[in-house]
């Protein structure tokens, strides 16, 4: 008897752990990467690097202006939208569902860039 | 139709050949032939022409004297300025030196001593940056400043101002003040404003058009009339598309359509716009998408004169009766197209900055059949 109660109490610690975790993180499965998987765009000489970011569900992405100009950081489906971002202020954006995002600056049109959500 | 633009870069105009061409009533007759542009477009930048000019060989610089002694009327020694300008079509002249007249058209309208005064003239000024303020030039509102002293010291006062946009950085109310309290000290009271993309960020143009563009319409296009030229100030920094050049957009095309319907073909006409009408650089962005159809509504004229900022350089280019001309900034230059890693401010020493900023006068004379375009640096 005493040895079957330790065996299911060790087992029932992590599931009561998974359980709180998604309780508190609705998008966040089982197959999950780390929720804390951040990542960062610099923007310098006119163009975002990495051009193209793969990130997990749920990464929030910040974008760093490092030129001497504005830009912004705008979804071209709609999906999000930075106000102008003058020398080193950042935008950062949280991604919940897997998907591509491509993205441009709407004041140098021809800087574009991608984030890959997987 | 648009032929396709070519850039000369550095050292290319060099052992190109200088020929005299076309239109002797007209033109300064020392055009550069380009050899390699097959189409009837010539393109320059002031960086280029002050680059080149000392290069010119001995052999080219007599045939050049000597075509200058048949014009040597005024007393104005060209032969010195000729070495930082260029040519580079019908009517329309270009220097680095500040307030010379430079071609026969201009040298007698600005010659008040011979009684001969242009109809009038108008000074086009460009990318004031307010609120810019890194080390490309930390102190835009002294050379914005240096700028209108520089208009209210021509020979001829301006009638008034162009702004061709980017009149602030970030778009904000004091960064407009700021420029509006400066340009009231010019001789010229009235300014015309196009928005650049700077002057539009965040609130899609409002305290832009609620500024400047109160009588205009859609996103702040207008057109005016000053005596018997037209004048047709254009946006194309709206709802610029991913990957995408300027746009001018269907409902300001079809207005233009409409605007110039009524006009006589002899009606000398002024387009002014941020980004240029023409493809300067589409990889930087520097052109404008739909422009082709702006400009077939101007095929029927005899005089078209298209003034654009946006590359804080000076840059032209003639095609048929159409001359296209960008103006230097009043705040920091950009780089020539494709000789930096982007188009960002070009940061220069504090003694060469003003060297590279300027104001465009451009000077109307009835019956002459081109503007003269002049453009002046600050220092």
């Amino acid at each position: 008897m005493t040895r079957k109660n330790v065996w299911v109490a060790g087992l029932a610690t992590p599931v009561i752990a998974m359980l709180l975790l998604l309780a508190g993180s609705p998008s966040v499965t089982a197959n999950d990467q780390p929720s804390a998987a951040n990542a960062e765009v610099k923007i310098d000489n006119f163009s975002f690097g990495p051009q193209t970011l793969t990130v997990p569900v749920g990464a929030t992405v910040t974008w760093t202006n490092r030129d001497d100009i504005p830009h912004t950081v705008v979804s071209t489906d709609g999906v999000f939208k930075s106000k102008v971002r003058d020398t080193d202020e950042k935008f950062s954006y949280t991604f919940a569902k897997a998907g591509t995002y491509p993205y441009y600056c709407s004041v140098h049109p021809k800087m574009t860039g991608k984030v890959v959500v997987q | 139709m648009l032929t396709e633009n070519k850039w000369f870069g550095e050292g290319k105009i060099q052992g190109r050949r200088l020929r005299y061409e076309g239109q002797p009533q007209n033109v300064w007759p020392v055009p550069f032939e380009f050899d390699g542009n097959k189409n009837d477009s010539r393109q320059l930048s002031t960086q280029n022409a002050t680059n080149h000019g000392g290069q010119v060989t001995d052999k080219k610089q007599d045939f050049i004297d000597q075509k200058l002694q048949d014009l040597n009327n005024d007393g104005i020694d060209r032969r010195g300025f000729l070495k930082c300008m260029a040519w580079a079509g019908t009517g329309l002249v270009w220097t680095m030196s500040g307030g010379i007249p430079v071609s026969r058209a201009f040298a007698k309208s600005m010659d008040r001593h011979a009684g001969k005064v242009g109809d009038f003239s108008f000074v086009q000024i460009s990318d004031s940056h307010m609120g810019f303020n890194k080390p490309a030039n930390p102190d835009v509102v002294a050379t914005l400043q240096a700028a209108v002293d520089k208009i209210n010291g021509l020979a001829q006062p301006p009638e008034f101002l162009l702004h061709t946009g980017d009149i602030s950085h970030l778009s904000k109310q004091e960064q407009f003040d700021n420029v509006d309290q400066i340009l009231k000290s010019a001789s010229a009271k009235d300014v015309f404003f196009v928005p650049g993309e700077h002057d539009v960020l965040d609130d899609n143009g409002k305290s832009y058009l609620e500024r400047y563009g109160k009588s205009a319409q859609g996103a702040g296009w207008y057109s005016f009339d000053k005596k018997g030229v037209h004048f047709i100030g254009l946006v194309n920094v709206m709802n610029l598309k991913a990957g995408g050049l300027g746009s001018l957009g269907g409902e300001q095309l079809e207005w233009m359509e409409k605007d110039v319907k009524h006009l006589k073909h002899s009606t000398p006409i002024v387009v002014f716009a941020h980004i240029p009408l023409w493809s300067v650089y589409p990889e930087w962005g520097w052109g404008t998408q739909d422009s082709a159809q702006a400009l077939a509504y101007l095929k029927k004229f005899g005089s078209v004169t298209v003034l654009n900022g946006h590359i804080h350089q000076t840059m032209q280019k003639v095609e048929g009766n159409v001359t296209f001309h960008t103006a230097m900034s009043t705040a920091f230059p950009q780089p020539q197209p494709g000789k930096a890693d982007s188009p960002g401010p070009m940061k220069v020493p504090a003694e060469q900055l003003r060297t590279l900023l300027g104001i465009t006068d451009v000077n109307y004379v009835r019956g002459q059949h081109s503007l003269a375009v002049v453009d002046s640096t600050l220092g």
